[in-house]
């Protein structure tokens, strides 16, 4: 009776002072609310850097190419593309009917532009290395060239060449990457800095800006001026970031998104009796590793390190840590990537038990054992799953004789501890691929990279890494070599590869055309609501 | 009183350089900057980036520009979030938490105020056992608890409001933030008020008063509640200058685009503008709702001067 009191009086109060303030959209627009775990910093395709943006980017630009519903390569401002015999020479012939929203024509000298303006230092682009592969980027970008010397050229208002410095076979996958879509020259002329406002922003894809409340809802409305825009079913997409976990089961449950692109894993078990077949879960291209000092003793033992590696039951933290959302993980290139076989490590068939009795061997013949312990600092950043992680693996290394301590800090000092290159014995990482290509995972252990966190030095690996970029044009002998470096690696254990990462999504019924995929990639333009 | 609040509001200002100054070295003495991150930028980029936004100059220099720039109401671009500047984004998120703090505080203090009266003129008995343990509860549990109980019974169960979302400002989306911003408020205003309503009662002019064969009603509302509210008054202050600046817990479960949850989040990322921002909004809020509560002091007490 007091239950339907106080319902009563609270929907008559609230309903009689909302009355003419509820939002009611128009009957015709099919509108999709699509939820996303974080807020974007920045619709400026060259001052972005997340995977939320990359979501949103899609919606709204056109790089070159694109990705399907399936992630596949498919044709986006270029219709169609040739390179040269050597593998340098990229030309591409953009869409006659390719327009921006504003009605004017997509260039090649946008493309120009546009990849001019990426490696300009004074853009500040942190993702200005994505087209490094093209001939003089790197120089511009570090002021030891000019924009005019970039391999860059419009031969003509539709064909665009690119020239690379060597051949690079994932070079057209990298133009998948927000980074190098175009931007309208003359609009930025035209604007400046504002013309990156909502009604301002011309785009050539699928959908244009129409409003942007940081931290409630980014509105994109159906671009008319799109050269498909007859197969576009969605008219509206809101962008609706919902940082909080559990809020956002709850806003799904009650209708209010139509997709959300994280789950709350501590309740996946939960969640999939609930929703069904409306949780999707499946590999997604992303390792989850500790880096470990290489280049520091007692770390300098690659035996030790396999000793550590091999002792830490990685199905035990996938299943019960994170629940399912992860899977173990023994390579560093994660298994989805076609035609390449990733190198497992070599206990990865060995049962755990066995695993941790050779540990167990390895750490005695080394002279640790309970009473003798090694020490081991584990950083991580701020995370209760990272937590768990390393609460997990000190545990689980306890009975070997390893006395494990744990220091978290937050995400910023972790990284900037890591990458100036500061002391420590192992320390939690992760990489998510950009593209579709092993090199991305395997780029980060080379010598010279910066997120070479583990300071990896190998000549071996680095000969390996070199014959698989000589090797650009054949693609069966590239991978046969990436796959040769990272068994290098992997048996180096230059790097502790952890798990893998999973996509999970809670995507409704009422929705078609959200494939699963392994990069977790789905435009809006392939979507369509009931 | 003019003179008072003139003399004030000037030393208001070197109260606000030292808070900058504070804010501004401490933040740098944090390791990490804007741009460290998981994805490890190449030296050369990072270098751009800092280069665009002048953290390459020295930092006396870039204290100087800042302070300059805030001379003239210019709070910087904020550097995580490049299409805006801290004013654009204070200039759509502030309104918002103003809105809920506003309407909180008023709920708690009017609210509060009754609660805490109805529990003084029945102490111990019933009523006041009854308000004690509410607002006992309503104190001590976390506002992280109350607010997805508020989604799941309101919104989730009942569907009487929506789970999260502004809504452009639509009543209904109010409802849940404003509630869950004002119960532990609620709960504080009606301890103070009673404490301070049962020593009113007690005070020697109430006994006259009564003596005097006033009405109950006339010596409560008319002779007792201004002394006992004086407490109140004090707590206004502080509270409101915590509530109209947002409240990073309510804002992030509700899904609102309040100032709120640029507090943390810009320290987290080390986005100085913002950070700064946002520390000079609330020193602002904190010295001016301090001085509304003086003032008011003198209002309500006519023995209270400050001349």
């Amino acid at each position: 009776m007091l239950k339907t009191m106080l319902k009563a009086t609270v929907f008559a109060t609230t309903m009689a002072l909302a009355a003419g303030t509820l939002y009611t959209p128009a009957f015709a627009d099919v509108v999709y609310n699509r939820g996303t775990a974080a807020e974007s910093e920045s619709v400026d395709p060259h001052k972005t850097s997340t995977v939320y943006e990359a979501n949103i980017l899609r919606d709204l630009f056109q790089g070159l190419v694109m990705q399907d519903q399936k992630a596949n390569l498919i044709p986006g401002a270029a219709e169609s593309w040739t390179v040269s015999d050597d593998g340098t020479v990229y030309t591409f012939k953009l869409r006659k009917d390719g327009l921006w929203s504003d009605g004017s024509p997509v260039t090649a000298e946008d493309f120009v532009y546009a990849f001019r303006r990426l490696e300009d230092p004074a853009t500040g682009a942190e993702y200005a290395s994505m087209l490094y592969p093209i001939k003089n980027a790197e120089e511009v970008n570090t002021k030891k060239g000019k924009p005019e010397d970039m391999g860059v050229k419009a031969i003509d208002a539709n064909t665009l060449e690119v020239t690379l410095k060597a051949p690079t076979p994932y070079f057209l996958e990298m133009l998948t990457h927000q980074a190098t879509y175009p931007v309208s020259k003359a609009s930025i002329e035209k604007l400046g800095a504002d013309w990156i406002k909502p009604g301002n922003l011309v785009s050539n894809g699928a959908y244009k800006l129409a409003e942007w409340v940081p931290n409630d809802h980014m509105k994109l409305v159906k671009n008319p001026k799109f050269w498909d825009a007859a197969s576009v079913k969605i008219d509206t997409v809101n962008y609706i970031p919902t940082e909080d976990r559990s809020s956002a089961m709850k806003r799904f449950e009650a209708g209010e998104l139509d997709s959300y692109d994280d789950l709350p894993t501590e309740q996946l078990a939960d969640l999939k009796t609930k929703f069904g077949d409306q949780i999707h879960v499946g590999p997604y291209l992303g390792t989850y590793y500790y880096a470990i000092k290489t280049d520091k003793a007692p770390w300098n033992n690659p035996e030790l390190r396999n000793a550590i590696s091999m002792a830490i039951d990685r199905d035990f933290i996938a299943e019960k840590v994170w629940q399912n959302s992860m899977l173990p993980g023994y390579s560093m290139v994660p298994p989805g990537i076609e035609g390449y076989t990733p190198a497992m490590a070599k206990y990865a068939d060995m049962p755990q038990i066995d695993r941790e009795d050779a540990a167990k061997k390895i750490l005695e013949k080394l002279g640790y054992t309970p009473e003798h312990p090694l020490k081991m600092e584990i950083r991580y950043n701020t995370s209760e799953n990272h937590k768990n992680t390393a609460v997990a693996i000190q545990e689980q290394l306890k009975p070997l004789g390893v006395d494990v301590t744990l220091l978290n800090t937050d995400t910023k000092t972790h990284y900037s501890f890591l990458e100036q290159k500061g002391d420590y014995d192992v320390a939690r990482a992760a990489w998510i691929a950009d593209y579709k290509d092993p090199e991305t995972f395997l780029g980060i252990s080379r010598k010279a990279s910066g997120n070479n966190y583990s300071n990896y030095n190998s000549p071996q690996y680095e000969a390996a890494m070199d014959k698989a970029a000589a090797a650009g044009g054949k693609p069966e002998e590239r991978m046969k070599d990436l796959a040769q470096a990272e068994r290098v690696l992997v048996d180096d254990v230059g790097q502790i590869p952890l798990l893998y990462y999973s996509y999970h999504d809670i995507v409704s019924s009422k929705l078609h055309g959200f494939v699963d995929n392994v990069m977790d990639v789905h435009p809006s333009r392939f979507i369509s609501k009931d | 009183m003019l003179r008072y609040v003139f003399r004030r509001l000037l030393t208001a200002i070197p109260t606000l350089l030292v808070i900058v100054t504070m804010a501004f070295f401490l933040m740098r003495v944090a390791p990490g900057g804007p741009f460290n991150q998981e994805r490890g930028l190449s030296p050369e980029i990072k270098a751009n980036l800092e280069a665009q936004f002048g953290l390459n100059d020295p930092l006396w220099l870039q204290y100087a520009h800042y302070l300059g720039n805030l001379l003239r109401g210019n709070f910087g671009p904020s550097y995580n979030m490049p299409d805006f500047t801290v004013t654009e984004l204070f200039a759509k998120g502030l309104p918002i938490s103003i809105q809920l703090g506003a309407s909180a505080l008023i709920l708690a203090l009017l609210l509060g105020s009754l609660l805490g009266t109805i529990a003084a003129l029945n102490q111990n008995r019933l009523g006041d056992y009854t308000v004690i343990a509410l607002a006992t509860a309503g104190s001590t549990i976390p506002t992280f608890v109350i607010a997805p109980v508020i989604q799941l019974v309101f919104g989730l169960t009942w569907k009487l409001i929506p789970i999260g979302g502004w809504g452009d400002g639509a009543f209904i989306n109010k409802v849940g933030p404003v509630l869950t911003l004002a119960l532990p408020q609620i709960a504080i205003v009606a301890r103070l008020m009673r404490g301070s309503m049962i020593e009113s009662l007690r005070s020697h002019h109430i006994r006259t008063a009564r003596a005097l064969g006033l009405s109950d009603w006339s010596v409560v509302v008319k002779h007792a509640l201004r002394g006992a509210v004086l407490p109140i008054v004090s707590f206004t202050g502080p509270a409101a200058a915590a509530l109209l600046t947002g409240s990073v817990i309510v804002e992030t479960i509700f899904s609102i685009p309040g100032v709120g949850r640029y507090f943390v989040d810009a320290a987290l990322n080390r986005d100085y503008t913002l950070v700064m921002g946002t520390v000079v909004v609330i020193a602002i809020f904190t010295i001016v709702f301090n001085l509304i509560v003086d003032v008011m002091y003198a209002v309500i007490d006519p023995r209270v001067r400050y001349d």
